[in-house]
């Protein structure tokens, strides 16, 4: 537990993470109020008690409605994350193993390819070509993140690569496989977590962007980006529509890079001792 | 008056204490030689003359600069001092340098923050220091840049940094540990000429009392923070009175006992090896070019003999290595273990490759940090079809860490909570689980203290006693391979110069590399022994 305060960041970031991370899964048993009913009598109504956040232009409770969709972004970037990871991670060690050969020509040519798009774009493109769902939008946002895992687990692998201990298991007899299993990525796990805390906040963000031009989560389900697209137009006689989503956006993704820089200052020995 | 003199030094980092009542003093035109193992103190005593300490350092005593306290000057004052005053040379040459910046510029750096001349001026000035370091300029104009230049090149331009300024003392921490034997001859000269002709006072730290020994006017020896030792050199030498100094001596000129049992027979026969690299330069259409890093190399190692492999870096020992270790294949010529080739249809021979091990040079860096002991030293079962298993294995395990001179509740450790000694001496456990015939030692004690690379040396000559091993022993140190080596072969640029037995080759070299290594290397006065009724070493150094 005294690793949390190493870094001032790990705490607050963890305790962010932990609140919006905790509304999501409190909203799959309960919300004070239920998002698919409309009750118009109580529109706009701005925060009270029974109320805390207000309600919107069709009388949701918008609480309940940030609850629902912290499951939304939360799900959606969780699982664009593990793509990116399942299928980067592999690509990237495969690329280290076998460095300046055929495959790592292959893999590190495709990962400059999907860089070579703007994301949002070529997400744009897939719901376009899918239609606009939260499934659609995890497909896009998991495949940019396919690259940025593949290039840092390359990176960091290939500085393990000439390590002695790496001489040591393949005069053990153990091929480039076993070795990057065993012994590379255990050693690039630390690296991996910090980079997964930041693509989990651009995943958010990401979400939340799309679901803003009606690309993301399709109603009734709620999402902080069409909250945020829904209230535009009153935003001048009733700001706390935006208000809220727009601040339950700032403060996951704030909450995930703080957590993110912790983490590396805390899995980083070099930093580490820096500090101290 | 004294240049440097340091008085009842204490210092303490965080409240640890480090160094205690350190006291010593330096001339002008004069060497002091710091000794001292890891860990003694040597470099924070040198730092804290720059007071380049770490943060939360407390300081007491008295550091005195040609009249001036350090302890009593604002930092802003200590930058002016450093660089102009005191001269610093670093281990490392390859990360002294800027690789951004060319060498005149970095010379000419100093000069610009300490004198305000113009960059013209400045670059005269550097011209002139990189030939008082002798990189004349027709052949190392400024423009260069740190990765044009050979190891003990850029150390001379680190040294021209150092004393562009013409500092009143100059600074040498491990200046030639990082370097080749020849080279290091090299840069040890020109520091002698520098002391010489310029008047300068040096302190030279080094863990070697060799490179020391020829150079220093006056020694201090220290460990754990304290000095134990100090006085005029040649008076030291003979006449060492503290047990530390004693063993130190005694240790950096040991020669283990090994009864040594070569059997006619070879174990390992190497016959007209070629290995090429084939380099390419970069773009599409980049031309490759072939480098023989291995050039028709043939030699045998007989059944328990001890084999030493002499070369300074770039020679190919370590493709050498690899290629007996049936990591990469050869262009050319076979490599025959016990008979069986090591490589058959480009694939490493498994049968063969169970019988040999090795055994890497940096303690620090021949372990995965994320595994416990045991995990560490049976990762050679890989290579046995059916590897131990339960209490048979945790047999082996105990015995290979007694082997060793290490507990059995060791296994249950990370490799962190191992110092330098006992980390090779893992690494030698490791490579004895499969109970191999033949160990290659990398350079498996160049990274060691003289008097844990002593202990080493004895265990592996016991060990060798014990269970009949064969050693290939690679290293530049020819103390080393002198010590525990029946036959030598010296290589140079990817071939085989001179062999046989060792005591001929260095004491009556054929080849003229193999004489330019025996001069390079540094000695130990002859008389040394005389003063002292300990085992007489003059005869086991080269």
């Amino acid at each position: 537990m005294s690793l949390l305060f190493h870094s001032r960041t790990l705490l607050p970031g963890a305790i962010l993470t932990f609140i919006f991370a905790g509304a999501a899964i409190v909203s799959l048993f309960w919300v004070p109020y239920d998002t698919t009913v409309l009750d118009i009598a109580n529109k706009i109504k701005s925060p009270s008690w029974a109320h805390p956040f207000g309600t919107d232009q069709f009388g949701r409770d918008i609480l309940s409605m940030i609850m629902v969709g912290a499951r939304t972004s939360i799900a959606v970037a969780l699982v664009a994350v593990g793509i990116g990871m399942l299928a980067g991670v592999p690509l990237g060690l495969a690329a280290a193993a076998r460095k300046g050969g055929l495959l790592d020509e292959v893999i590190m040519r495709m990962n400059d390819l999907v860089f070579a798009f703007p994301s949002l774009l070529i997400a744009v493109m897939i719901t376009a070509v899918f239609g606009a769902s939260a499934l659609n939008a995890i497909i896009a946002i998991g495949i940019f993140n396919i690259p940025v895992f593949a290039r840092l687990t390359r990176g960091a692998a290939l500085s393990l690569w000439s390590r002695d201990y790496i001489m040591a298991a393949r005069v053990a007899g153990k091929g480039p496989a076993r070795i990057s299993v065993e012994h590379i990525l255990p050693n690039v796990a630390n690296l991996l977590i910090v980079q997964g805390t930041i693509q989990f906040s651009l995943g958010i963000l990401a979400e939340a962007g799309l679901s803003y031009v009606g690309l993301g989560a399709q109603p009734p389900v709620a999402s902080w980006g069409r909250m945020l697209a829904d209230s535009q137009t009153m935003i001048s006689f009733a700001p706390h529509l935006a208000l809220f989503p727009g601040l339950a956006i700032l403060l996951t993704v704030l909450g995930l890079n703080l957590l993110g820089d912790g983490l590396r200052d805390v899995l980083d020995p070099k930093l580490r001792r820096a500090r101290v | 008056m004294s240049l440097l003199t340091i008085n009842g030094l204490s210092l303490s980092i965080h409240g640890q204490p480090i160094l205690r009542d350190v006291s010593l003093k330096l001339e002008s035109g004069k060497v002091l030689g710091v000794i001292g193992e890891s860990g003694s103190g040597k470099s924070i005593t040198a730092f804290s003359v720059m007071q380049l300490l770490p943060n939360g350092t407390d300081c007491t005593g008295e550091i005195t600069l040609s009249g001036k306290s350090i302890l009593s000057l604002s930092e802003a004052q200590m930058c002016d001092l450093r660089g102009k005053d005191v001269g610093m040379v670093f281990q490392e040459p390859m990360t002294a340098l800027n690789p951004l910046k060319t060498i005149g510029a970095q010379v000419a750096e100093t000069i610009l923050i300490h004198e305000k001349v113009s960059r013209a001026e400045a670059r005269t000035r550097a011209a002139e220091a990189l030939r008082r370091a002798e990189l004349p300029q027709d052949r190392f104009p400024l423009s260069r840049y740190p990765h044009e230049l050979s190891g003990g090149q850029r150390q001379r331009v680190v040294i021209a940094m150092a004393i562009a300024l013409r500092p009143k003392l100059l600074i040498a921490d491990e200046p030639t540990t990082a370097l080749d034997v020849t080279t290091q001859a090299q840069i040890l000269q020109l520091l002698k000429k520098l002391v010489a002709e310029e008047g300068i006072g040096l302190m030279l730290i080094s863990h070697d009392l060799a490179v020391v020994a020829d150079l220093a006017d006056d020694l201090v020896i220290m460990r754990q923070g304290e000095v134990v030792e100090s006085g005029p050199a040649d008076d030291l030498f003979r006449n060492m009175q503290h047990p530390y100094s004693r063993a130190l001596l005694e240790a950096s000129g040991h020669v283990p006992e090994r009864s040594g049992h070569a059997e006619p027979d070879a174990l390992l026969q190497v016959r007209g090896v070629v290995r090429e690299y084939v380099s390419h330069s970069y773009g599409l259409w980049g031309s490759s070019s072939q480098f023989r890093a291995v050039n028709d190399v043939s030699f045998e190692i007989r059944r328990g003999e001890s084999l030493g492999l002499v070369g300074e870096s770039g020679c190919g020992k370590s493709t050498l290595t690899r290629a007996i270790l049936g990591l990469e294949e050869v262009q050319g010529g076979e490599i025959l273990f016990d008979g069986q080739p090591v490589f058959t249809n480009h694939h490493a021979n498994k049968a063969v490759r169970r019988r040999m091990q090795v055994v890497f040079q940096d303690p620090y860096g021949s372990f995965n940090p994320r595994w416990k002991v045991e995990r560490l030293i049976t990762e050679p079962y890989h290579l046995l079809d059916g590897p131990p298993k339960g209490t048979e294995r945790d047999g082996a395990i105990a015995d290979a860490l007694a082997s060793v001179g290490l507990k059995e509740a060791d296994r249950y450790k990370y490799i962190h909570e191992f110092s330098g000694g006992q980390r090779q001496r893992i690494a030698i456990a490791r490579a004895l689980i499969i109970k191999p015939d033949l160990i290659i030692l990398d350079e498996a004690v160049s990274a060691l203290d003289v008097s844990v690379r002593a202990q080493v040396l004895d265990l592996l000559a016991d060990l060798s006693d014990r269970l009949g091993l064969t050693y290939l022993f690679i290293s530049h140190d020819l103390s080393v391979v002198r010590s525990i080596t029946e036959r030598v072969l010296v290589m140079k640029a990817g071939q085989i110069v001179e062999q046989g037995p060792t005591a001929d080759v260095f004491d009556n070299p054929q080849h003229e590399y193999t004489r330019q290594l025996v001069a390079a290397a540094p000695v130990l006065p002859d008389d040394v022994a005389g003063g002292n009724a300990h085992e007489p070493i003059s005869g086991s150094l080269v």
